[in-house]
């Protein structure tokens, strides 16, 4: 692949034990969109972090223009034309466009005094020739997310860019600001600069991207135009899942339906969603997928009483529930494992024992003091029933690998005798192994307990496999409902295509 | 007292934090003895560490619990004063001189520290209700509240210092309970409540948890704002106290006794291994700091420092801690 | 840009109602008389409050300056007595110099370890005062034996008037060394990349180091600026008082960062302007000005401006929620 702008070949890097990228190779030609796909944890962020110089690679060269480089830098691959839009944007929300656009270059012009009429004029024609309207004398915290993205973009073509890094670039968007950010990539593109999307939200990277490589556990597993792929392919490889033939059938108990465990009647949250109505029985296993903005995250929220201004009805077994707090939802028997685990559902400083028993203090304890010995059977007996790999509760949860944390989580619902269990992406960055258990648990959850549960995933492999039923979200309303015994997931992401 | 024993045991195990604050105790202990042998290994000495400690230890542990959360209260010296002024000024009101001479009555006393801890609950209510609904950052809120505190301590005794408490006060300040010092002992009882109340009881829990993490205490369903209101308020009980252990010493009350204490207290809580940020820190911890740092003084003092040299230890102290736990983290990562 | 303005605005708009408000009560307040006194009452806080602010823009809370500029006015007068020096220009230059050398104490704790400013400021500013107070001295040097070319500096008005019963009032010319310096710190914010950098590091300090700012120069930078500023302002105080206390300044710190939050700062940093600082000194100072007109007791002073904190951080802490979450 000579006519590489820039080639990474038999990449190695090692951190501390951790054999993070093995024998990785990857080109990007000039003027194409590539998507490099794997879940958190797959080494995709080392990749990244490789080619922009912040790590150096053990073993395996680098090559720009077909030169191999050697101990490439930050600075030096700026140099070179390679600019990453991280995550954060690395704005200043503090400072105007114009600023946060112009200081940059005139750092690297080696000022020390600002001139304000050269910052405007650069902050201009970087807007212009990216073709956005968008107030240079504005502060950037004031703009939404997809506005602060195109000024992090417009400053990283300001200095001669090749390669455009984009990590994650779809995670905060609504579909709106999606398709605008893709009309600007097609336009980039046709500059000749090279754009590398790193993601994992697969259907936007299908309708942007000409190539794809996937990365699963510092590998390259696939390779090739996108053209190539469907939704479920590249889960498949991103997972390392193979798709198992059976799929979660529910059958109704004998005799008259007792109501649903949850029902949800003409719910309506604004600017989310818009009269959902939902029934599930005990022992279903719900799936809920969508495109970015659908609304699908806001349902889970509301559901766990954080959204409490929605109107609409919300019944559990028969009875009506006002869910204002997240103390009313619990109360209610709603659980909720939410999508970022790290931030949202763990606390990684504490012990596994505190993390399980976080929500449940109040009912092993008797005049707030608790009940030791109750909390001590407690928790080994979760710990056992879920088989958290751990040999001692009193361990850290941030040592526990991505799989035994998300079990973590679940314990802590399961103490609370939930009858209702809301997942949001329940395996995303956890090992397959640790998947196939997860996917058991939430199984014998149903089954044997008898929870509703409600699933939210953007792996449909998942849902197909998983669930009985699968409802689609769009733009704030549910469009259909598939039943798993009779469709599969290549027609489910044919449906969720015809949605843009 | 077994279950007492096996927690100990696990707090060094766990936390080597522990035992490197008592070898720095002993340390101390040893290079102050070894300066001046005749005059700090004294029995006289010790004991008068013992009626001075606790009133600091109890602020101490105020800030620990402010910390607990990832906020700070710089307004307890402030409460502290408060208390102190307005128990004294009940006192004034209820008795004359000549009952006050005669020893007081001590159902009098009993409603003199009743007040006194309720306007450190109601002054941590107010502390609260800044930062939990008015959602005020912690810093600025008890900066504002201290002021005020403060301010009202002025007004109400017009400068100088309230005095003529009855003798029972003073026993708290000054006496002696089973042969120990009467603080001390309150000190004692103190820090072993909040111990128990921060490991063991689910406010406690529930405040180190929401330090670690707020994000993830919220959708733990836990009453985040509830739990801080309450912590505040707990730290303005706290400062109460030592408010009542200060004037019961001093047998006097003033709007500005003890403006070094805060800067000490957060030292002390610092050192004690409390992280500023939130979710960790121990009443043992924070103990034995003020221990270490009540002998350095004395060590200093014996050494015929002045006053003002020991606040220039003090500060290099701090500065000294930063580094040191700056290193450790370093390690750590 | 665009909020700054508009919180000046607010700002400058309330301080006229107050004014007025204060006026209304009391008519002696509109006299030239007082208002000279409160421009000079300024000064000195205001001096101070630039240095502050520049450190809160950082994101930083500095409470050492006024054990800096304490040190830096009493080791000045007392190296002035000791050598018979006559001038102002060198022992101002040394006061500032004195207050650079505390700064970088508070930068070199600051960047290399990385440690809160609050804590470390609380270190330093401590072993300032104790080392002070403690192996130097702590009698205090009165008007006479005070160099009396400071005095004579300080007594330098702008304009005088004497009216018919012989009084005189005047405007100090102090005021304009105020200004001046306000405006050189306002021209450093606004138009050096350095001042730049500062807003940037509030912003973020990830951010400015992939940006490619120099964050070692520009925490030193701040710290010793704040310093020196300090040392300016505490040579400034003894010179118009007459007095060199090295037990002044106690206390202080509160008040002025109360005025820098009042003038529109954000604790959180990366917010504020050197005309809103001052705003919020004036108005700072107005209050304590005007109570003692209103002939307030003395005592509640302290309640009051408690009082003003706390409302000005209610306000800020509604205006700064987007940031908090």
């Amino acid at each position: 692949m000579s006519d590489a702008f820039i080639e990474l070949c038999n990449i190695e890097k090692h951190f501390a034990g951790v054999h993070a990228l093995n024998d990785v190779s990857l080109a990007i030609r000039p003027g194409e969109i590539h998507c490099l796909a794997g879940e958190n944890g797959s080494g995709k962020s080392t990749v990244i972090k490789i080619m922009s110089g912040v790590y150096r690679p053990d073993g395996g060269t680098i090559r720009i223009d077909g030169q191999p480089v050697h101990k490439l830098t930050p600075i030096e691959s700026i140099a070179r034309g390679v600019q990453v839009i991280y995550q954060d944007f690395s704005l200043f929300g503090n400072l105007t466009v114009a600023e946060n656009l112009a200081l940059n270059t005139e750092l690297r012009a080696g000022r020390h005094l600002i001139n304000w009429g050269s910052v405007r004029r650069l902050a201009r024609r970087a807007l212009d020739e990216l073709g956005v309207d968008i107030d240079p004398e504005a502060d950037v915290e004031t703009l939404p997310t997809a506005g602060k993205q195109l000024v992090a973009i417009a400053r990283a073509l300001m200095s001669d860019a090749r390669l455009l890094i984009m990590d994650e670039p779809t995670t905060a968007l609504t579909r709106k600001e999606v398709e605008t950010l893709f009309s600007i990539v097609r336009d980039i593109q046709r500059r000749g600069i090279a754009i590398l999307f790193v993601s994992h939200k697969m259907r936007e990277m299908l309708e942007i991207s000409e190539r794809i490589t996937v990365i699963r556990n510092g590998r390259k597993v696939a390779e090739g135009p996108t053209g190539d792929f469907n939704e479920g392919l590249i889960i498949r490889h991103m997972t390392g899942h193979d798709i198992s033939a059976e799929t979660y059938h529910w059958t109704p108990p004998p005799g008259p339906l007792p109501p649903p465990r949850l029902e949800i009647r003409g719910l309506t949250l604004a600017d989310s969603f818009t009269d959902l109505a939902l029934a599930i029985h005990p022992g279903e296993i719900v799936g809920l997928s969508g495109l970015l903005g659908s609304g699908r995250t806001e349902v889970a929220l509301a559901l766990f009483g954080m959204e409490p201004d929605y109107q609409g009805e919300i019944l559990i077994d028969g009875a009506p529930a006002r869910l204002n707090t997240v103390q009313d939802a619990i109360a209610t028997g709603i659980a909720y494992v939410p999508e970022d685990r790290l931030s949202e559902g763990l606390f990684l400083t504490q012990s596994i024992n505190r993390n399980i028993l976080a929500t449940s203090y109040d009912t092993i304890a008797r005049h707030t003091v608790i009940d030791r010995a109750k909390a001590a059977t407690m928790t080994a007996e979760m710990i056992a029933n879920l088989q958290v790999a751990t040999p001692t509760g009193e361990k850290l949860v941030s040592e526990l690998s991505g799989g035994n944390q998300q079990r973590v989580v679940l314990a802590r619902w399961l103490l609370t005798q939930a009858r209702v269990l809301v997942l949001n992406g329940p395996t995303v960055g956890v090992d397959v192994g640790s998947k196939a258990a997860i996917h058991r648990i939430i199984r014998d959850l149903a089954v044997n307990h008898g929870l509703a549960v409600l699933m939210i995933s953007d792996d449909v492999l998942e849902l197909v496999e998983n669930c009985n039923r699968i409802v689609l979200m769009h733009r704030g309303r549910f469009v259909e409902e598939c039943d798993t015994a009779v469709i599969n997931e290549e027609d489910i992401s044919e449906k969720l295509k015809s949605f843009r | 007292m077994k279950s007492l024993v096996i927690d100990f045991r696990r707090l060094i195990s766990r936390d080597n934090n522990i035992a490197q604050l008592i070898a720095m105790t002993i340390a101390i202990f040893v290079i102050m003895a070894a300066l001046n042998p005749d005059k700090f290994l004294r029995y006289y000495n010790f004991e008068s560490i013992a009626y001075l400690f606790p009133e600091l230890g109890v602020l101490s542990i105020a800030m620990l619990v402010a910390m607990l959360t990832g906020g700070i209260d710089l307004s307890v010296i402030g409460i502290a004063n408060l208390s102190g002024i307005l128990a004294g000024l009940f006192f004034h009101g209820m008795i004359t001189p000549a009952e006050v001479a005669a020893g007081g009555g001590l159902p009098v006393v009993l409603v003199g520290i009743v007040l006194a801890l309720a306007i450190g609950l109601a002054a941590g209510a107010l502390n609260g209700f800044l930062i939990t609904r008015l959602r005020v950052t912690p810093i600025l809120a008890t900066l504002g509240t201290g002021q005020i505190f403060a301010g009202i301590a002025l007004v109400l005794t017009g400068g100088p210092a309230i005095v003529g408490f009855p003798a029972a006060w003073d026993f708290i300040g000054n006496g002696k309970i089973l042969g120990l010092a009467t603080p001390f002992v309150v000190f004692l009882g103190v820090a072993t409540a909040m111990a128990f109340v921060l490991s063991r009881t689910t406010f406690g829990v529930n405040l180190m948890l929401i330090g670690t993490n707020p994000k993830a205490a919220v959708f733990a369903g836990l009453k985040k704002g509830q739990m801080i209101f309450y912590g505040y308020m707990t730290t303005g009980l706290l400062a109460s106290i030592a408010g009542i252990l200060l004037s019961g010493r001093t047998n006097a009350a003033k709007s500005d006794y003890g403006t070094s204490y805060l800067l000490q207290a957060i030292l002390i809580a610092v050192l004690g291994g409390t992280n500023p940020a939130g979710g960790k820190g121990t009443v043992a911890g924070v103990s034995i700091a003020v221990i270490a740092l009540m002998l350095l003084s004395s060590g200093f003092q014996i050494l015929r420092f002045s006053n003002h040299l020991i606040d220039f230890i003090w500060g290099a102290f701090l500065l000294l801690v930063i580094v040191i736990n700056a290193y450790k983290y370093r390690v750590r990562s | 840009m665009t909020i700054f303005r508009r919180s000046e605005v607010i700002i400058a708009t309330i301080l006229l109602l107050a004014m007025i408000a204060i006026g209304l009560v009391n008519p002696a307040f509109w006299q030239l008389d007082n208002m000279f006194s409160l421009l000079r009452s300024n000064v000195v806080i205001g001096i101070m409050a630039l240095g502050v602010l520049i450190v809160m823009l950082s994101g930083g809370f500095d409470v050492s300056f006024p054990a800096f500029a304490v040190a830096a006015m009493y080791l000045t007068v007392k190296g002035m007595l000791y050598f018979g020096y006559v001038g102002i220009a060198l022992p101002f230059l040394v006061a500032v110099v004195i207050g650079i050398l505390c700064g970088c104490l508070n930068g070199f704790f600051v960047y290399k370890f990385r440690m809160v400013p609050l804590i470390v400021t609380l270190g330093t500013g401590s072993m300032v005062r104790g080392f002070l107070l403690g192996v130097v001295g702590t009698s205090m040097i009165n008007i006479d034996r005070f160099p009396p070319v400071l005095i004579e500096f300080a007594k330098t008005e702008l304009f005088s008037l004497t009216r018919a019963d012989g009084s005189h009032s005047g405007l100090t010319a102090m005021v304009l060394v105020y200004f001046g310096l306000a405006l050189a710190v306002h021209l450093m914010l606004r138009y050096t990349m350095i001042g730049r950098s500062i807003y940037a590091l509030g912003g973020g300090a990830e951010a400015a180091n992939r940006v490619g700012f120099n964050l070692k120069k520009t925490i030193f930078f701040i710290y010793c600026t704040a310093g020196a500023l300090a040392g300016f302002a505490g040579m400034l105080h003894c010179s118009m008082i007459w007095l060199a206390n090295p037990r002044d300044f106690v206390g202080m710190d509160l008040e002025v960062i109360a005025a820098v939050v009042l003038g529109g700062a954000s604790i959180f940093g990366g917010r504020g302007s050197v005309l809103g600082t001052m705003l919020g000194v004036f108005m700072l100072v107005m209050v304590q000005n005007s109570l003692i007109i209103m002939k307030v007791d003395t005592t509640w002073q302290l309640v009051v401006v408690g009082i003003i904190i706390v409302l000005a951080t209610v306000a800020t802490a509604w205006r700064d929620r987007k940031r908090q979450a």
